[in-house]
């Protein structure tokens, strides 16, 4: 269909608007750039916006030696994939059995599950239970008690649920068992789903804080989030900081922005490639049955 | 479970419950863990709500701390009294409306936008960018935010400054504040939430919109007589989540963004019950306060739902 050149104007107004809205999502991010890149003296003279000015590396090699970042940036990276690990298995444990329609009891164990995505017994309640289960300062505490998300549960049940029946009959005939059948049926066929409730698991692991807040006090076992939080707020610093006596605002300055820079970047760097996955993962969640 | 009379394959007559169980005792075996763990940690919890109604005390077992005050509402009473608590309980409900009504259109726009976009390739750039700040924890946008909005040293006031504006303080005044912290929850969230719109319009079936530019439709027109129709299920769903959620609250967001300068408008129920609760150990009241808001948190989402349905639409469940 040829465009009249009013519609072509038109077009060209969305895509102003959509640069106009990805500028207002990336300057924040090339702010942080640019100042964990500065240099003291430019950034106590507020003259950096958007680029770096006098280059200046001192920051990241500030927060790459300090031991108490380094240490807990490597605790979060492991709780991350040991959390994400076990989350997987349990959602996967939970969502392949309820999809058997012939499962007796099926009914009451979806009843079951659902109340608890509606209602929740509140902040303390769940406070004195891992006080009684002796997980406080126990770095269990950050994998178990959010080791499921029964919002995921239900991606993964609806992804199984476009598993053809017939595959699994034809299976079922032949005399599998019910555990083959979702290691060399459904596992192999559900990659999508896996890599999509990886991602939000991991997503969900690197970015709380609050379990941490408040069920740890000791620092060693603090993940990043957290560890950012206090040295944002100036309730601990930089140990080399400190140390060698760098008390300059600009350094602070720009050492804080290094540190925020790092904790990203593991983030930004992955959900890119996942992008058609989660998507697809996303709309499925909102997809009632 | 009685579905039986279609073709299955596997014998569907009254099974006795051995034969059935001989099939069936792996599925039940997958099950056992994450059924434990959510009675272990989603269910044993409830019993703690009692305390709510009792008078807590370290040394004694939940079942046998005696019974507060007034049948037991000593605190919920106390609760209503306690000025902290009804202002929390304000910034609650102010704060998610203004979510609500500012931040519920947004990515509907968005999505209608980019659905406009002829160049596909430019569509998933900005699609990526787009989804980029869901990605990012509440206090690294904390801190993000005190570099653009700080007050001598922000990015947005060093160009007020410059071009000789005075300086806004966005995040030490209590009214800035809040404008601050809505706008950065539709900056994190604006995205992402578009995904499923996006996925509704993509559902729409193409022919109305070529027989609406046959009638000479514009895009306006189409947006507005097609898209929005097309996705209108989709947005009462999600509206009914939020509205149910209107006295919910989530802990990081605000407890990352607050600070002292600005906590008359920016404690939350979620960080009242933390302050009080965890860190200042008044843990009945604070149970109670929790209590009330799930309870309200559930009447709401049963309200919300049974309107839409009286409207005719789906509601969610």
């Amino acid at each position: 269909m040829i465009k009249s050149k009013s519609a072509k104007v038109g077009d060209w107004c969305f895509v102003i608007v959509c640069i106009l809205v990805s500028v207002i999502c990336v300057v924040p991010m090339l702010n942080l750039l640019a100042r964990s890149l500065s240099s003291t003296e430019a950034l106590i003279k507020h003259q950096v916006y958007l680029w770096p000015k006098g280059w200046n590396f001192e920051a990241y090699s500030t927060v790459l030696s300090d031991m108490k970042y380094v240490r807990a940036f490597f605790w979060t990276v492991f709780l991350t994939m040991i959390c994400t690990l076990v989350s997987l298995t349990m959602t996967t444990l939970c969502a392949y059995p309820l999809i058997f329609e012939n499962l007796r009891g099926r009914s009451v164990i979806n009843i079951f599950i659902t109340i608890t995505m509606f209602f929740n017994a509140g902040t303390i309640p769940n406070y004195l239970l891992m006080k009684s289960l002796n997980l406080l300062n126990n770095p269990l505490v950050l994998i178990i008690p959010s080791c499921m998300s029964v919002y995921n549960m239900i991606i993964m049940r609806s992804f199984f649920y476009g598993i053809p029946d017939s595959l699994r009959e034809s299976a079922e005939i032949d005399g599998a068992s019910y555990f083959r059948i979702l290691v060399s049926i459904y596992l192999p066929l559900s990659k999508p789903v896996f890599a999509t409730l990886a991602l939000f698991y991991a997503v969900g692991r690197w970015n709380g804080y609050s379990d941490a807040l408040m069920y740890v006090n000791k620092e060693i076992f603090y993940p990043l989030q957290l560890f950012l939080y206090n040295i944002l707020n100036n309730i601990n610093s930089v140990e080399v900081a400190t140390q060698e006596g760098f008390s300059s605002p600009g350094l602070t300055e720009s050492l804080k922005a290094a540190i925020v820079m790092f904790s990203t970047i593991p983030i930004l760097c992955i959900y890119p490639w996942l992008q058609k996955y989660f998507i697809h993962g996303v709309t499925m969640g909102a997809v009632k049955e | 479970m009685k579905k039986e009379g279609k073709k299955a394959p596997v014998a569907q007559k009254k099974q006795s419950f051995g034969v059935y169980m001989k099939r069936y005792w792996q599925l039940y075996v997958l099950l056992a863990l994450p059924m434990l763990y959510l009675l272990i940690f989603k269910y044993v919890p409830m019993i703690y709500i009692q305390i709510a109604f009792k008078k807590y005390s370290i040394v004694q077992s939940v079942w046998e701390m005696p019974l507060a005050a007034n049948h037991g509402f000593e605190y919920f009473i106390k609760a209503f009294k306690n000025r902290d608590f009804i202002n929390a309980l304000r910034n609650t409900l102010v704060l998610n409306l203004l979510d609500l009504v500012l931040g519920f259109p947004v990515p509907i726009i968005f999505a209608l936008v980019l659905n406009e976009l002829v160049f596909k390739r430019f569509k998933r750039v900005v699609q990526t960018i787009a989804y980029m700040p869901h990605f990012l924890s509440w206090v690294i946008i904390y801190g993000l935010a005190l570099q653009i909005f700080a007050p001598s040293t922000g990015f947005l006031n060093m160009i007020l400054t410059g071009l000789g504006f005075e300086s806004i303080p966005f995040l030490n005044d209590s009214a800035h504040w809040v404008g601050t912290y809505i706008f950065l929850g539709i900056w994190q969230s604006f995205g992402w939430n578009s995904i499923v719109y996006l996925a509704a319009i993509a559902g729409i079936n193409s022919e109305l919109y070529e027989a609406a530019s046959v009638d000479g439709a514009g895009r306006f027109k189409k947006m507005w007589h097609i898209t929005l129709p097309g996705i209108k299920p989709t947005i009462v769903v999600l509206l009914v989540m939020n509205l149910g959620n209107i006295l919910g609250s989530s802990f990081d967001r605000p407890f990352a963004l607050q600070n002292n300068l600005v906590m008359d408008s920016a404690e939350v129920l979620a960080t009242f019950v933390y302050k009080n609760g965890i860190k200042g150990l008044q843990f009945s009241l604070t149970t109670a306060v929790g209590f009330f808001q799930s309870i309200v948190c559930v009447i709401f989402l049963l309200l919300a739902n049974w309107i839409s349905r009286k409207l005719g639409e789906r509601g969610i469940w």
